[in-house]
């Protein structure tokens, strides 16, 4: 066993834990962080993503001893104070999920991707979540979400949160078809 | 409790056609869910499964000292140590009265015959100390041939899957139009058509690769078991698992909480949920599985996996006289849920939207040593529609017509509904035309032929080719009594319940169980509409059968079709039975009553209303009740369909197919489609972006890919290629809306139609590329290296890629099975 020291969604940790473990498991397994999902154990579908010292990381392909003395962000402390992210409230809105496994890792890739690129098109969004697998949504949603809430952070700035409400009104971008 | 005040009655807003926004969402981008997975209890113990890592052959031997003396391990359990009690995993779909099942046993035996199969249990106190052990358990396999190519497995003298079976063949259906007095003599057709078309077709075997791992958690109470799993079908698991282990269907309680995607892949009783359970019965600790991606891609069942023969005859007009199918259907190893029935569901669409005059359709279900096949997205359909739209675009080449002019020459027009077709179905409304036409728009077809015309010209390396799909399908699984006459094992009814609670809020509880698609937003929306509360009020319960104790669930695009059906039929009982306390609570007659916008009002009589929900407090309360009647104004109702929905659609597809790297890419695709009634705009346009992704990706990206052994080589994402956003293209989609007559929603259920309609259109355009370069066929998927070899040496491209995959089949041959073959000396997979 070692000792680690970690802070997760801005509290402070110190486990023993096996140096084996993974980032996910010590997440999911020891702190209860089941926000954090795992989809692949290759690091190929990117459900595990999380922040660590402020860049996106699959926590499947990183140890929890590297983790040691280092900051995570998961998706259940993304916003704070119980809000939502820009970013999690576009995937709302523009409908960017259906059975949202793949969503928290998603959403952390985004929010990571538009750290890089603010801007980004169609395809640099493509491009930059290619790392993210989701088996449901064709991603076309996902692409109008991150560039949703990249409109809504370069206006408000990026420690922008919302209401943690999610608004179930009508999206104005989908014509009723009746 | 009588209105004040007066207020003209204007038409409330219906929430039917409105793009809400899900009230599912909000658990799901937080992270704040209830996978399975997440479950812990206390003193739960953890699975692991030892499998076999040969395709075929007897168990001599296991040894599992070292494993059961391991850190943390508390019991291992073989095949033998539960061969009493662990039954065989069920098939409910006997499609023939002769066919073979060879029996499916949760954990094997003595004989294993695919790769994978369970042939062990370690029991340990954590995750990791029962994967540690799976390494100590040693079993000794005496190797048998492995059966891995359907076409080889129906030879004579083939080597046998099963040895204690007589052959390969677990069943020969049948389907004759001609017999079934639905159509003209099949052979005669042929033998009096001008122009005969036959082409073999391959139905590459797909994985339906949801996102989140199949996941287990059992926890004995006495003798009551409950039982969360990642599954589909939280209801029919009940039911089976019941029959299957003897635990009484009274003593478990099954639940399926958030479900991370199923496609079909948890349509299943699964070996892992009756392991699962019998080990929490036998240590009476709770016990949780969830499995690796690689046992996932490896053991949940596949999906597809035919290889067809299709004949189409015609006069030189171009008008169709005939259809011929002959389908050989891998089974895999063993017959799981309905894996017969797949194909069998497809032998009443091959036909698609054409009035064949004549059809014949026969399959043969074959076994392989391979994993079982059931259902993924469209199961049945998808091939059917494949074949069809593929044949045609044939047949147009062969009588150098347009394939859209010999499309629409033959399909059935607008007036012609309701349509009986060939294979004895009743086409229920639609109109091919106007969705063709809007589909055309869309795209921008005349610019784009234009385009191909000049890249042809030019002789660019880069050509463009424009494929369609003209396809309907058959949804909302389904009439009990047609699901009776193909001895399917149960009914297709789905049942609802509606609670009046006393404060005014509704519980809608449903038997169909989502896992992504949406049901409790658009419950929510049919419910608001018919109760005339509002949308907010509204809770639907789901997914556990102590809270929604009957249902059949969610698979075959039934949920809004069929159990959206029961939803509204319950709520217009709560509307009858609360119509009579209303009645009686303003002194009236039930006939003078009014009810609108939630509230029922005594016509003429200005201010006399009460609202629904009011009526709701006072039946809790009960003091002032019609006589006779009971103080509940809820309702329960089941549905059962009269008859199948048939959606239908247009799929264009525009590919740039490089010819001097071989590289596929969709330029545009567009699509318009006719669900019947759209209940919510935004969902459904999102099952037809993930549908349409799903069928790409078999055109294009996925194969589960075996080699000569009988190794799946492609076990993780890493090869098995699950299209990134980077892989897809934009769609532009757009709908016609012809009701269904079958339900009161008028939905035609949308779940599969994109799968079901993309695939042959983007085959059919990679095709229509490079077609006068003299390519005829390409098989998918439709890899870079296949179109070069298709461009470059003829052929369709042949097998996959003979340098294998990653997990190169040649390497693995000495130390796996021993067996040398030339196919896998050469590392060919299969």
């Amino acid at each position: 066993m070692t000792q680690i020291n970690v802070r997760v969604d801005g509290v402070t940790y110190t486990d023993d834990v096996e140096p084996r473990t993974l980032l996910v498991h010590y997440l999911r397994e020891q702190l209860g962080k089941v926000g954090t999902v795992i989809g692949c154990d290759t690091s190929n579908c990117g459900a595990c993503t999380v922040h660590l010292d402020g860049a996106a990381v699959k926590s499947c392909t990183v140890l929890a001893v590297q983790a040691d003395g280092g900051e995570v962000t998961t998706i259940e402390g993304l916003a704070p104070n119980g809000g939502l992210h820009p970013m999690q409230k576009a995937f709302h809105e523009m409908h960017g999920l259906q059975c949202g496994y793949c969503t928290p890792g998603m959403i952390m890739a985004s929010v990571d991707l538009l750290k890089e690129n603010p801007d980004p098109s169609d395809s640099e969004v493509r491009e930059g979540i290619e790392g993210n697998l989701c088996r449901c949504t064709g991603y076309q949603n996902i692409v109008r979400a991150v560039q949703q809430a990249a409109g809504e952070m370069r206006t408000a700035g990026n420690g922008h949160t919302s209401p943690a409400e999610v608004d179930t009104a009508a999206a104005p971008h989908v014509a009723a078809q009746q | 409790m009588t209105a004040i005040e007066d207020r003209p009655t204007e038409a409330p807003e219906r929430e039917v056609g409105k793009a809400r926004r899900r009230k599912e969402d909000a658990r799901l981008i937080t992270g704040r869910t209830t996978w399975t997975d997440n479950m812990v209890l206390p003193g739960m113990l953890h699975l692991a499964v030892v499998r076999s890592p040969v395709a075929h052959g007897k168990i001599t031997g296991i040894d599992v000292s070292a494993a059961q003396e391991a850190p943390g391990v508390i019991a291992v359990l073989t095949g033998r140590d539960v061969a009493e009690e662990q039954g065989s995993i069920p098939c409910a779909w006997p499609v023939t009265p002769d066919m073979v099942n060879p029996g499916h046993p949760s954990i094997a035996v003595d004989e294993v015959n695919h790769v994978g199969e369970a042939v062990a249990v370690i029991v340990a106190r954590s995750k990791a100390a029962a994967q540690d052990a799976v390494e100590l358990v040693d079993v000794d396999y005496d190797l048998l041939p492995a059966v891995l190519d359907m076409e080889e497995a129906v030879a004579d003298g083939a080597q046998l899957t099963h040895d204690h079976l007589e052959s390969n063949r677990s069943f020969h259906f049948v389907f004759d139009g001609g017999e079934a007095g639905t159509g003209a003599d099949t052979d005669q057709a042929f033998a009096d058509a001008e122009v005969v078309v036959s082409r073999r077709f391959v139905q590459q075997r797909l994985i339906p690769a949801f996102m989140e791992p199949r996941s287990v958690v059992v926890q004995p109470q006495g003798d009551n078991y409950t039982m969360w799993s990642s599954t589909q079908v939280p209801h029919i698991l009940r039911i089976m698992l019941a029959m299957v282990t003897g635990v009484p269907e009274h003593k478990l309680r099954v639940v399926a909480p958030d479900v991370g995607g199923g496609f079909g892949g948890k349509l299943q009783v699964t070996p892992e949920e009756v392991i699962s359970l019998l080990v929490a019965r036998r240590l009476g600790k709770p016990v949780k599985w969830t499995e690796t991606r690689s046992e996932s891609l490896m053991t949940a069942h596949h999906g597809r996996d035919q290889i067809q023969y299709i004949d189409v005859a015609a006069d030189r007009e171009g008008n169709v006289k005939g259809l011929r199918c002959r389908i050989l259907a891998d089974m895999g190893a063993y017959l799981r849920l309905v894996s017969p029935g797949v194909p069998v569901l497809g032998a009443f669409m091959f036909n698609g939207i054409y009035k064949f005059p004549a059809y014949r359709f026969e399959c043969d279900g074959i076994f392989t040593n391979k994993t079982p096949t059931d259902a993924y997205r469209g199961a049945g359909r998808p091939e059917a529609t494949f074949a069809v739209e593929r044949i045609m675009d044939e047949l147009a080449v062969e009588l150098d017509m347009d394939p859209l002019e010999l499309r629409r020459k033959n399909w059935i027009r607008a007036e012609e509904f309701p349509f009986t077709s060939v294979a004895g179905m009743t086409y229920d409304s639609g109109d091919y035309e106007t969705a063709t036409q809007k589909a055309l728009e869309l795209i921008g077809y005349d610019e784009l032929r234009a385009e191909q015309r000049r890249r042809r010209e030019s002789d660019d390396p880069v050509q463009l080719g424009i494929g369609v799909s003209t396809f309907t399908e058959m949804c909302g699984l389904a009439p009990s009594r047609v699901l009776g006459s193909l001895s399917y094992g149960a009914g297709g009814w789905e049942h609802a319940s509606i609670r009046m609670l006393p404060t005014g809020k509704v519980e809608v509880v449903s038997g169909a169980t989502p896992h992504g698609q949406g049901h409790e937003t658009a419950w929510s929306q049919l419910v608001a509409d018919r109760l005339g509360v509002p949308f907010e009020d509204i809770e639907v319960l789901h997914g556990d059968t102590s809270v929604s104790p009957r249902g059949l669930d969610t698979y075959g695009s039934r949920s809004l079709v069929v159990g959206g059906a029961a939803v509204v039929n319950a709520a217009e009982k709560v509307v009858a039975k609360a119509r009579r306390v209303a009645a009686h609570v303003l002194e009236a007659s039930e006939d003078d009553l009014d009810f609108s916008g939630g509230k029922f009002s005594v016509r003429g009589t200005p201010g006399a209303e009460v609202s629904i929900q009011e009526i709701a407090l006072a039946t809790f309360a009960a003091h002032n009740f019609p006589e006779g009647m009971e103080p509940s104004i809820d309702a329960d109702a089941t549905f059962d369909p009269e008859n199948f929905s048939f959606p239908h659609g247009t799929h264009i597809c525009a590919m740039e197919v490089d010819t001097e790297t071989g590289m596929a890419k969709i330029r545009k695709y567009a699509c318009v489609d006719d669900v019947g009634t759209i209940v919510n705009p935004l969902i459904v346009e999102g099952q037809i972006h993930g549908g349409l992704a799903q069928g790409i990706a078999q055109a294009m990206f996925e194969e589960a890919v075996y080699d000569a052994d009988g190794n799946l080589t492609t076990g993780s994402f890493v090869d098995y290629l699950v299209p990134s956003a980077a892989d897809l293209p934009h769609f532009d989609t757009g709908n016609t809306v012809h009701e269904a007559p079958g339900n009161p929603i008028g939905a035609k259920g949308v779940g599969e139609a994109g799968t079901i309609a993309s695939t042959p259109a983007v085959v059919n355009a990679a095709l229509d590329a490079v077609r006068h370069l003299g390519v005829s066929d390409i098989r998918m998927p439709l890899t870079p290296e296949r179109v070069w070899r298709a461009l470059h040496q003829g052929g369709d491209g042949g097998d996959r890629a003979t340098a294998g995959t990653n997990a190169w089949g040649g390497a693995q041959t000495e130390t796996t099975a021993g067996v040398s073959t030339p196919q896998s000396a050469l590392g060919g997979d299969r």
